[in-house]
């Protein structure tokens, strides 16, 4: 009877693709809009991750977030040095400056300032130029986007010059980084170097930034460290939640777009779920059919259990397939790059549309069930 | 050695004793049926008229297990339908019961043989014999050259031949047509009665006919009226042909048409 099942899914090629278009279509929706938004708030905490050196994050104790910063003194550093289970901890500064170009515009850049020594927290990856030029004076390092930004359409060249609080800042080299949540431009420089380009102000330091010793229980470290310091210790995946949370809790951007997520599931797990639930609906007669000339009822929810899997399995693998192709086609966009399909959004949506379509077989099912097999004759 | 006693009375297939059956609750319930008594014999075409809405489809559908009814006893080849109950009953009606619908019921998806031999599959034969064995079928229905084609290349008249070859494949005991030539024409309509006079009475097999089609009432052995849930009248085709003979009598499909009026005074033939 399988084969029934089968012939019956796909004996009518237009209404066959339909419902696999369906749920496929169905699928994209979700898994799409949900990357989207995984991705984008994956942008909050770009810069956190990309610091993969660091274990814990000593902050202000008003932080919100890693866009929300309250400096610290310089001295910090020390303290936190002087904490058991530390192996090593550096600064860090992380600032808005303004800058501007030769052309006279002015831009608002993310500014970070990594420890002159180590340069903890500089880019992983560089394009043109070489991390050691940052040592020169007045060096900076721009990521790719932010170049663009600056000076578009324009040849990658290093030697361009910006000027940030008075300062001239040469660029030296251009890199990849994570692009964040606000999409400004990240310039790179020496913590020394960074000083001179931001506004002036008591405190400079934004974080230390620590590397436990091997065999270090990380929460126990954090407590030392806050009492030791008084500060705010963190990991650095507690730090980033936070961010997130901050983000969701405090700008309408993630609400907005949780929306928009809540309705491309909505309206892909009802196309998914119609379509199949129709299609058996449309079958009733066949079924009752089926039912009279001695087909049990175990055998008519396999029959039916295999079309939803066959639908469920194929639209999803297309649907999956057509989300992860559009952010392939577009990682060289800048507004989308490293927006991607996680395995997370791909595990939940085959969770969506498994049980969507289980439901609304489920649902037909019990039509077909309850179906008084006296129908055929009606 | 066995011996058989002579059959004065044909063999019974089906046979219900005082079967009634309710549809909906409360104020809303109506009677359908009001104490049926009725034997179906082996052999011969039975033929169920009578009015819309007195209650035949629900009587067949009763006769073939595919309903409750709400009192009374049916005895299917000796078998009480008390003793007949959910995968047991359906299994039984696989294999014992045939059907042809008004609409076909073919599914379309199928080929002409695949549909044929869906009664042999779902009693669990390979495909490959069934469809065989399918096909053999279809040549004693004519259709032996349209095996390969599907429903919606075929006539109204060749998807009901394809029925009656999936009805008889299994070779059932008991075959059951619900307005076979209501939607065909007169000529398709007539093929497809000779074509059960030919193929389906068989000693061992019972075929129960409804119909509203007076053109066909020539292929029954004995016609069954109903009336308002009840049987108005039983009349066998020599009963048949010994009123046709009488001077006065009307030509017999328009008697049958207004069995009221003609038969209004006659009791019941049991
Ligand atoms: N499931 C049901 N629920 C309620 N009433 C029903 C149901 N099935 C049939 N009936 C009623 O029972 C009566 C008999 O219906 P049935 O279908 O048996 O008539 P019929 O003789 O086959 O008519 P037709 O010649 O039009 O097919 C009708 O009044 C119908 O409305
Ligand atoms: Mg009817």
């Amino acid at each position: 009877m399988n084969w029934v099942a089968w012939k019956m899914l796909t004996g009518d090629r237009t209404k066959y693709l339909g419902i696999v278009f369906g749920v496929a279509f169905g699928s994209v929706l979700i898994a799409h809009q949900t990357s989207i938004f995984v991705s984008l708030m994956r942008r909050t905490v770009s810069q956190i991750i990309d610091v993969a050196d660091a274990d814990v994050w000593v902050m202000n104790e008003n932080v919100q977030s890693v866009d929300e910063l309250r400096p610290l003194p310089d001295t910090e550093v020390s303290v936190v040095r002087g904490v058991p289970g530390v192996a090593w901890a550096v600064g860090l500064y992380k600032g808005m400056v303004t800058a501007r170009q030769p052309n006279g515009l002015h831009r608002q850049l993310i500014l970070m300032g990594l420890d002159d020594s180590s340069l903890v927290g500089a880019p992983r990856e560089m394009l043109y130029g070489s991390l050691a030029d940052l040592r020169q004076p007045d060096a900076v390092i721009i990521d790719k986007a932010g170049y663009s930004y600056l000076f578009p359409n324009q040849p990658y060249q290093l030697g361009r010059t910006l000027e940030m609080n008075d300062r001239r800042a040469v660029i030296v080299g251009i890199c990849k980084a994570s692009p964040p949540f606000q999409t400004f431009p990240i310039l790179f420089a020496r913590y020394n170097v960074a000083r001179q380009y931001a506004p002036r102000d008591r405190n400079f330091l934004s974080f230390v930034l620590v590397k436990m010793m091997p065999g270090t229980e990380p929460a126990k470290l954090c407590q030392q460290i806050q009492q030791r310091s008084g500060r705010v210790a963190l990991t650095t995946s507690q730090f980033a939640w936070m961010t997130v949370w901050y983000y969701i809790k405090s700008t309408g951007i993630p609400i907005n777009f949780g929306i928009t997520v809540a309705l491309g599931f909505i309206v892909g797990t009802a196309i998914a779920g119609q379509t199949f639930y129709l299609f058996t609906i449309e079958n009733l007669k066949q079924f009752g059919n089926l039912k009279a000339m001695g087909v049990t009822n175990l055998r008519i929810i396999q029959m039916i259990l295999l079309q939803a899997v066959v639908v469920g399995v194929l639209g999803y693998s297309i649907g999956i397939g057509m989300s992860a192709m559009f952010f392939e086609v577009t990682k060289d966009v800048t507004h989308l790059a490293g927006f991607q399909t996680p395995w997370q959004v791909a595990l939940m949506t085959a969770v969506a549309v498994g049980f969507i379509v289980v439901l609304s077989s489920v649902l037909s099912i019990r039509k077909v069930l309850v179906l008084e097999p006296a129908v055929v004759f009606r | 050695m066995r011996i058989v006693a002579p059959l004065v009375e044909p063999a019974i297939a089906v046979s219900c004793r005082g079967i009634t059956r309710d549809f909906g609750d409360g104020d809303t319930r109506i009677r359908v049926l009001h104490g049926i008594d009725l034997d179906i014999p082996l052999g011969e075409i039975t033929l169920l008229v009578g009015p819309s809405g007195c209650g035949k489809t629900t009587l067949i559908s009763i006769v073939c297990g595919l309903l409750e009814p709400t009192g009374g006893d049916i005895t299917l080849f000796g078998e009480s339908h008390q003793s007949l109950r959910g995968t047991r009953l359906v299994q039984f009606r696989g294999k014992n019961i045939g059907f042809v619908f008004q609409q076909y019921n073919l599914l379309p998806a199928l080929t002409a043989a695949e549909n044929a031999a869906l009664p042999l599959i779902i009693a669990g034969m390979p495909r490959r014999q069934a469809v065989s064995k399918a096909r053999e079928t279809l040549e004693t229905v004519g259709l032996g050259n349209r095996a390969d084609s599907k429903p919606s290349q075929l006539s109204g008249g060749q998807q009901q031949r394809v029925a009656i070859a999936r009805a008889l494949v299994h070779e059932p005991r008991l075959l059951v047509c619900d307005e076979p030539t209501a939607a065909l024409d007169a000529q398709s309509g007539q093929t497809v009665m000779e074509l059960l006079r030919r193929v389906a009475v068989h000693p061992d097999r019972a075929v129960l006919v409804v119909t509203h089609d007076n053109r066909v009432f020539e292929y029954g052995d004995r016609i069954v009226s109903m009336t308002d849930g009840r049987i108005e009248k039983i009349e066998t085709r020599a009963q048949r042909i010994a009123v046709r003979s009488e001077p006065a009598a009307e030509p017999i499909a328009n008697e049958l048409l207004s069995v009221n009026r003609v038969f209004g005074s006659v009791d019941h033939v049991a």
